[in-house]
């Protein structure tokens, strides 16, 4: 029996080494290689072009909410409301657009812009200067954020809007779809603010050792408050992409994206501590769950299952972190 | 007493990526000594200890504890076995009291309807039996987050004697504790020793060693090197087995002359805290601050550089009256806060030597407001070899450093910014000798160039070795200052301890 335990604890070891060491990095591109090639052979017209151009429009938007999570994480925090910041700022664009037409859109992209940017404020201060820890204050304001999108609407959608509120979300420059564009574009921002900007160095410095951050001279309170900025303003982003692909503006949008979000960082092996993880690991990230939704869809998973494996996933891309953590080697 | 070796270590071996921390180590501890274990940082000790107490599994070898073979136990069943570990970072429930901490995972239990529930009243008995045979005045009340360090680690002693260890390893005990801590200390130690525990004893400061210790174990490179008599060893011989080759002085000459002030502060008074604090720092000095832990030293420290805001008084640098409200405030005026806890509070040991560097001098590598990695190599680089930080690389993390060279990356984080005037909160603390004697001839070195030093330092030895001047704290104010090269370390305790004397 002694020699069965060992056995089984040098496997989970081996297992854990293989996170710990080798490919702690590159993980997500293996596993992401791992599905690409699985999928392939087993799912029909996975690999057609359409499904593939398929599999990044739906990766777009919460691929964006993504982004904006990464820099909150790497700083050591978390933020749950971004799904409602994302339907706060799409709404306003779309009420905007319903009231003035398909002119005012350069009006209403900033208004949800801007909306974003407050909500991000607001949490910032909840945690940096009220000292709030981010999961209470950003719950508080999952719910407060998605009250207001109702009583704005009256839980009503916004409907039979001017045929170019649909553009940001369904139209095309190039053959290539204008949500994978503007991700794309996120992604390459978030690259660079984080591994080329002092500030992004300075969200991994906070995430990493807050006080030794503080005592470096740097302003904790106006760091941690500009990572949640940033994350208000890409959930914005998102927000107005999605609402323009629902056609309408709906107010139950969005819901529950916050997970796919969160478990494309995890999976892209951003430490939940902090100071740890790179963007481009994210949308690899990004890729892998819509990889999953969509090849899971092919095969005619059942939805209510998908959901189940969705959450494993979500749980062994947690646990990969604390492995990676464990300081018992 | 019994001779029996109580554990036995053979061909011990444990590699992490890229390092081999303990290669082959042979050695037996024999039942009811005092056996300490030195070694400079990175020698393999903690390593070592790790194995012992199942924190760590080990890659070959056998460890025999007690005639039974430990095959890679958990820390909990090595504790069930009698080994205990009292961790340099002590490992308390801050919130709880002392008597909850003591049984904390093995209260006496009692069977009612319920089931299993604590019986409070034979567990208190039991820990204040403990606390008492300590022969030391500690309420079983009192909420442990309340207690000095010295007696949070009696308390977690007397867990350790809870759960009837048979081994206790003090993970460098002293390293926070005052002289007079230390000699409650060494009396429970001889106190286990009495009655027949054996007491494994890591420790830097090698006074102690000769004080307190039967037998010593040298290791270097994760190598064991000798383990004898501590009576057949002197502190020259002991320090060239670690470091693997003499070292005759290890405070290098101090400079000479001092310059013209460069540090002024008046009347500087943090409510409850600090008093009526007044000295001046000049160019090319090096400032002892001497005291007791609490003494208000490290709250004087961050007070002039700007951590706590609440203060009164008045600080000039170089004869002007300046304000600093913030650390920004104070780095804009050249200071340097090098702090106590490297790993808490100097260091992001998630990055790489390089960007812990330019942390605070980041705009030095800014090209077009982007970082440059070009520009971030050649300021690491410089300062590493400036240093003579051991590293592979600047890309490397600091995690992966010793603690000597992870204290050298904290002070170049501030070498970059060309700080003038440089607080060091124990500099040496937690370091192994061959480092100590860099760090000081780093400090002599600043100090030649003009730059004004504070040192805080618990011990006395290098206080008293490299200071021009020391300033003595107790209870928040100065209550002396004396020229180390004409006073003793007792006059030096004295004025540390004096009670409330201000004259009105």
């Amino acid at each position: 029996m002694a020699n069965a335990t060992n056995k089984s604890n040098s496997a989970v070891k081996s297992i854990e080494n293989f996170f710990l060491f080798s490919t702690r990095e590159y993980a997500i591109v293996y596993m992401l290689l791992g599905l690409f090639v699985f999928l392939s052979a087993t799912a029909q017209n996975f690999l057609s072009l359409d499904n593939m151009v398929n599999v990044f429009r739906q990766s777009a938007i919460f691929g964006i909410l993504a982004a904006g999570e990464f820099f909150v994480i790497i700083s050591g925090m978390i933020d749950l409301s971004v799904s409602s910041t994302a339907a706060l700022a799409g709404i306003l664009f779309a009420m905007i657009i319903k009231a003035g037409g398909v002119e005012m859109t350069p009006l209403a992209i900033l208004a949800g812009i801007l909306a974003g940017l407050v909500v991000g404020i607001v949490n910032g201060l909840l945690v940096s200067k009220l000292r709030i820890p981010p999961f209470i204050a950003t719950l508080g304001s999952y719910l407060y954020v998605r009250g207001i999108v109702y009583v704005s609407t009256n839980a009503y959608p916004i409907v039979s809007l001017d045929e170019g509120y649909n553009y940001l979300g369904r139209g095309f420059i190039l053959g290539i779809p204008v949500p994978v564009i503007i991700m794309v574009l996120v992604f390459l921002f978030s690259i660079i603010l984080s591994e080329r900007k002092k500030l992004g160095r300075y969200f991994y410095a906070i995430g990493g050792n807050e006080e030794a951050a503080y005592l470096s001279g740097i302003d904790t309170v106006k760091i941690k408050t500009l990572a949640f900025t940033v994350c208000g303003l890409l959930s914005a982003i998102a927000g107005i992409i999605l609402m323009s692909r629902l056609g309408s503006g709906q107010p139950n949008a969005a819901i529950g994206y916050e997970f796919e979000a969160i478990i494309a960082v995890v999976l892209g092996g951003v430490s939940f501590s902090g100071g740890k993880g790179k963007a481009l690991n994210v949308f690899f990230g990004t890729i892998f769950v819509a990889m999953l939704v969509n090849g899971m869809t092919i095969l005619n998973i059942n939805p209510f299952v998908q959901q189940i494996i969705k959450g494993v996933v979500f749980i062994v891309a947690i646990w990969t972190d604390v492995v990676r953590n464990r300081t018992k080697k | 007493m019994n001779k029996q070796p109580i554990l036995q270590i053979q061909n011990v071996s444990k590699q992490f990526p890229g390092v081999i921390a303990l290669d082959h180590v042979t050695m037996q501890v024999a039942s009811g000594e005092v056996h300490a274990l030195v070694g400079e940082n990175g020698a393999g000790k903690s390593t070592l200890i790790k194995v012992i107490s199942g924190a760590y599994s080990k890659d070959e070898g056998t460890v025999l504890f007690d005639g039974l073979e430990l095959d890679n136990p958990s820390p909990v069943d090595c504790i069930n076995l009698g080994i205990s570990t009292v961790h340099q970072e002590l490992r308390l429930v801050e919130q709880l009291t002392v008597l909850e901490n003591i049984l904390l995972g093995s209260p006496k239990e009692i069977s009612t309807l319920l089931g299993r529930l604590v019986d409070w009243k034979a567990t208190r008995d039991q820990a204040a039996q403990l606390i008492e045979s300590m022969g030391i005045n500690i309420q079983p009340d009192a909420l442990v987050g309340e207690l000095s360090v010295a007696k949070k680690q009696i308390v977690e002693i007397c867990k350790a004697l809870s759960r009837n260890a048979k081994l206790v390893i003090m993970d460098e005990p002293s390293a926070t504790l005052t002289e007079k801590e230390l000699d409650v200390l060494f009396k429970i130690i001889r106190k286990l020793k009495q009655d027949g525990i054996t007491v494994i004893y890591i420790s830097h400061r090698l006074e102690e060693i000769f004080q307190i210790a039967d037998r010593v174990t040298v290791m270097r490179d994760g190598k064991h090197i000798i383990t004898d008599e501590v009576s057949s060893l002197d502190r020259k011989k002991l320090i060239a087995y670690m470091v693997g080759r003499e070292i005759d002085n290890i405070f290098p000459d101090r400079t000479i002359s001092t310059g013209n002030p460069l540090l002024d502060v008046k009347k500087l008074s943090i409510p409850g805290t600090l008093e009526d604090i007044n000295f001046t720092l000049h160019e090319g000095e090096i400032l002892g601050i001497a005291g007791l832990v609490g003494s208000g030293r490290t709250e004087l420290a961050r007070a002039i550089f700007g951590v706590d805001r609440k203060g009164s008084g008045e600080i000039s640098i170089r004869g002007k009256t300046t304000t600093i409200r913030n650390i920004p405030d104070a780095i804009k005026n050249k200071m340097a806060l090098i702090p106590e806890d490297r790993k808490l509070q100097g260091l992001i040991l998630d990055l790489s030597v390089g960007m812990n560097i330019s942390l605070v001098g980041i705009d030095q590598v800014l090209k077009n407001s982007l970082i440059n990695s070009r520009l971030e190599k050649d300021v690491a680089e410089k300062h590493i070899s400036l240093l003579k930080i051991q590293t592979p690389g600047w890309t490397q993390l600091i995690k992966f450093l010793s603690g000597g060279n992870q204290q050298k990356c904290v002070l170049a984080k501030w070498l970059v910014v060309d700080s003038d005037i440089l607080i060091f909160d124990e500099p040496t603390r937690g370091i192994d000798v061959g480092a100590k004697q860099e760090v000081y001839r780093l400090l002599t070195n600043l100090a030649s160039q003009g730059k004004g030093i504070i040192m805080i330092s618990s011990e006395l030895p290098e206080i008293m070795g490299i200071s021009h001047r020391i300033l003595v704290m107790n209870e928040g104010r100065i209550t002396g200052e004396v020229d180390p090269k004409e006073s003793t370390q007792e006059e030096i305790m004295h004025l540390a301890t004096i009670q409330n004397q201000k004259s009105h």
